[in-house]
């Protein structure tokens, strides 16, 4: 068995996640993560909040878990860090959650610059209550609360986190697994607040209405769309495309 | 043991203490070692008192939180570390913590919260007294449940109910509410600090499960921290804390929990304070600021020859029906004097037989003992 699913509660499984759901990836990605960094899992508390994200560390990582209300994970955290410093803290949440009703929460974490790792499982959509647009979601995309294209435009959530004070910012695709887990294990790492946004696939419903319903082909075109921050050398080459690397 | 008799650590002796001072005070000595808040009239003296109390003793941590939702949360979150935790705050802001104020009452976490009320609804008046959220702090979430609220009508109530908050929430595993006012809070009054206290300290099993379906008593509670990978969640759950999204028996046995625990205990937990009450074919019943006019009413009545009586409930809720019931059984009329619509008068209304005279206050004046006299003798 490898080591990093000691950080799993596999007795919960099948998980929640529809099929095709990065959700699962992410998961994985966080666990290693725990496991190569050694952590003491008995120090270790991670805090959810409401949503598809949500079921993430609660119930399947195998380590004290809070399971709070939607958008509010980041404060439960807070008191957690203050009044037990000692612990490692991980809030995962998700788009609706970290960025829309929480998002008075997660910039002022990053403003405090506190030392909780939070990685926003983004699935560019609401998944649980049936695909509805959420901060992240592109502009133009239909959903089911934007029929006929978003007119909205979306949150760059890392560029935001990074300006309200973070200390570490890193955006990655579940289609770049090595380095979704080494930012993860960065974040944890850097003292302060940490941010991994993990863009996700929906197949169910983002994926269905916009990209694919296609697992594999959601994956490669994560993969195909997105491009390093360190390579972009024109407003140009990013028009349209998923911007991943460390902020 | 989870009682304990301890020293209190500052200051014993008599003093001029602010209501707010008061309160915060009685929650340090009771242990209370995390605070989170966020700024609010009549309630911002608290946080100020409770700085002095924690650097002075170079203990305890205080939080600003970004706003009340926060405040609760870091509370709730804080309390799973085996923190004793607690916010204050009044009308406006107690509106946004009732979303997190279920996930407490559902979690069973310990902590305090004090409501120093102001008129409203809305911003209404922020430095004017009301008691309108009588009824706000027992219903204001969403489901079934119970919750002990606590209705000093003094300094000395406020210092003392501070520790007693934290002992039945400590006891019971549920959030309790400290409901004053802003003219209780405002108000200086000397304070006894006495030199010992008793201080309930909750049940700490590192092997428990989290959560319970007992009917009858609240469960032990283990920690974050205690190495047994904790699953807390304010979704319905096993005692475990498995989330369980479907089954209906789940769901009704938390549910007979989160009653039963609290309603079973009800004659430790009901408390008031009684003149007179053996004779009287009146009653005036009241809490809070406005038990204050009625107690004096009552004083002047009485040298009047009325066989009148004096009601005040220092806990609010739960309301002890059957006591009730049985204390009122040869009482004629009732007399509630209260700063709001008839909040108390429609529960004595629901609960007993005899006339409910309600004696109301919709402006931000506390009700003087001579409206009281007034109605009174109007109606006898």
């Amino acid at each position: 068995m490898k080591t990093y699913m000691e950080w799993i509660r596999t007795e919960f499984f099948p998980t929640a996640f529809c099929p095709g759901c990065g959700h699962g990836i992410i998961l994985r990605a966080i666990a290693k993560a725990c496991d190569e960094l050694e952590l003491d899992r008995d120090n270790v508390v991670f805090v959810s909040g409401i949503g598809c994200s949500g079921w993430i560390p609660s119930p399947y990582i195998k380590a004290d878990s809070i399971h709070t209300t939607h958008g509010r994970a980041i404060a439960f955290a807070t008191g957690v860090k203050l009044a037990r410093p000692d612990f490692t803290v991980i809030v995962v949440g998700g788009d609706g959650d970290l960025a829309s009703i929480g998002g008075n929460h997660l910039i002022h974490a990053a403003r405090r610059n506190i030392d909780i790792t939070c990685i926003m499982a983004d699935n560019n959509n609401y998944g649980m209550t049936g695909g509805q647009y959420s901060p992240t979601t592109p502009k133009g995309s239909k959903t089911s609360t934007s029929r006929k294209g978003l007119s909205e435009a979306p949150f760059d959530v890392a560029k935001l986190v990074k300006s309200a004070g973070a200390s570490f910012v890193a955006r990655y695709t579940v289609a770049h697994f090595p380095q979704l887990v080494n930012s993860i294990k960065k974040a944890i790492s850097t003292e302060g607040f940490s941010f991994v946004q993990a863009i996700s696939t929906c197949p169910t419903h983002f994926g269905r209405r916009n990209v694919t319903q296609d697992p594999y082909e959601f994956i490669d075109y994560l993969k195909r769309n997105s491009v390093n921050i360190k390579n972009i050398t024109s407003s140009a080459e990013s028009m349209g495309k998923i911007i991943i690397g460390e902020f | 043991m989870p009682w304990n008799r301890i020293k209190v650590p500052i200051k014993s002796g008599r003093f001029l203490l602010q209501g707010d001072e008061a309160v915060a005070d009685g929650a340090f000595c009771a242990g209370m070692r995390f605070y989170a808040g966020y700024p609010i009239t009549p309630a911002s003296e608290i946080i100020t008192r409770v700085q002095d109390r924690f650097e002075e003793s170079n203990e305890g941590v205080y939080f600003q939180g970004e706003d009340e939702i926060a405040s609760i949360a870091a509370c709730i979150g804080a309390s799973w570390t085996g923190t004793k935790a607690m916010t204050a705050t009044s009308g406006p802001g107690f509106d946004l913590m009732v979303e997190n104020l279920g996930y407490a009452i559902f979690t069973e976490t310990p902590m305090v919260i004090v409501d120093v009320q102001r008129a409203g609804p809305s911003t209404g008046q922020a430095a004017r007294p009301s008691q309108g959220d009588y009824h706000q702090v027992r219903y204001a979430t969403h489901g079934d449940y119970e919750i002990i609220v606590l209705s000093p009508w003094s300094c000395q109530e406020l210092f003392e109910f501070g520790v007693r908050a934290f002992n039945l929430s400590e006891r019971y595993r549920v959030p309790t509410i400290v409901l004053t006012d802003e003219a209780i809070a405002h108000l200086r009054e000397p304070v006894e600090i006495p030199e010992e206290i008793d201080v309930f300290d909750r049940e700490h099993d590192p092997e428990a499960p989290p959560f319970s379906f007992d009917e009858v008593d609240a469960s032990p509670m283990p920690l974050l921290g205690d190495g047994k990978a904790l699953l807390v969640t304010g979704s319905t759950h096993t005692e475990w804390g498995k989330r369980v999204t479907q089954d209906p028996e789940v769901h009704r046995k938390i549910v007979k929990h989160l009653i039963g625990k609290i309603s079973n205990h009800i004659s430790d937990i009901f408390e008031t304070h009684e003149e007179f009450i053996e004779d009287a074919d009146f009653v005036i019943a009241s809490y809070g600021i406005s038990a204050r006019s009625g107690f004096e009413a009552m004083n002047r009545l009485r040298k009047k020859r009325i066989k009148i009586g004096f009601f005040r409930l220092k806990v609010i809720w739960p309301i002890w029906e059957k006591y009730i019931i049985q204390r009122f059984s040869n009482v004629k009329k009732v007399f509630v004097p209260e700063m709001n619509m008839g909040h108390l008068s429609s529960e004595l209304k629901r609960i007993l037989n005899c006339e409910i005279i309600p004696v109301t206050e919709l402006g931000t004046n506390v009700i003087l003992p001579e409206e009281i006299v007034k109605v009174v003798e109007e109606n006898l």
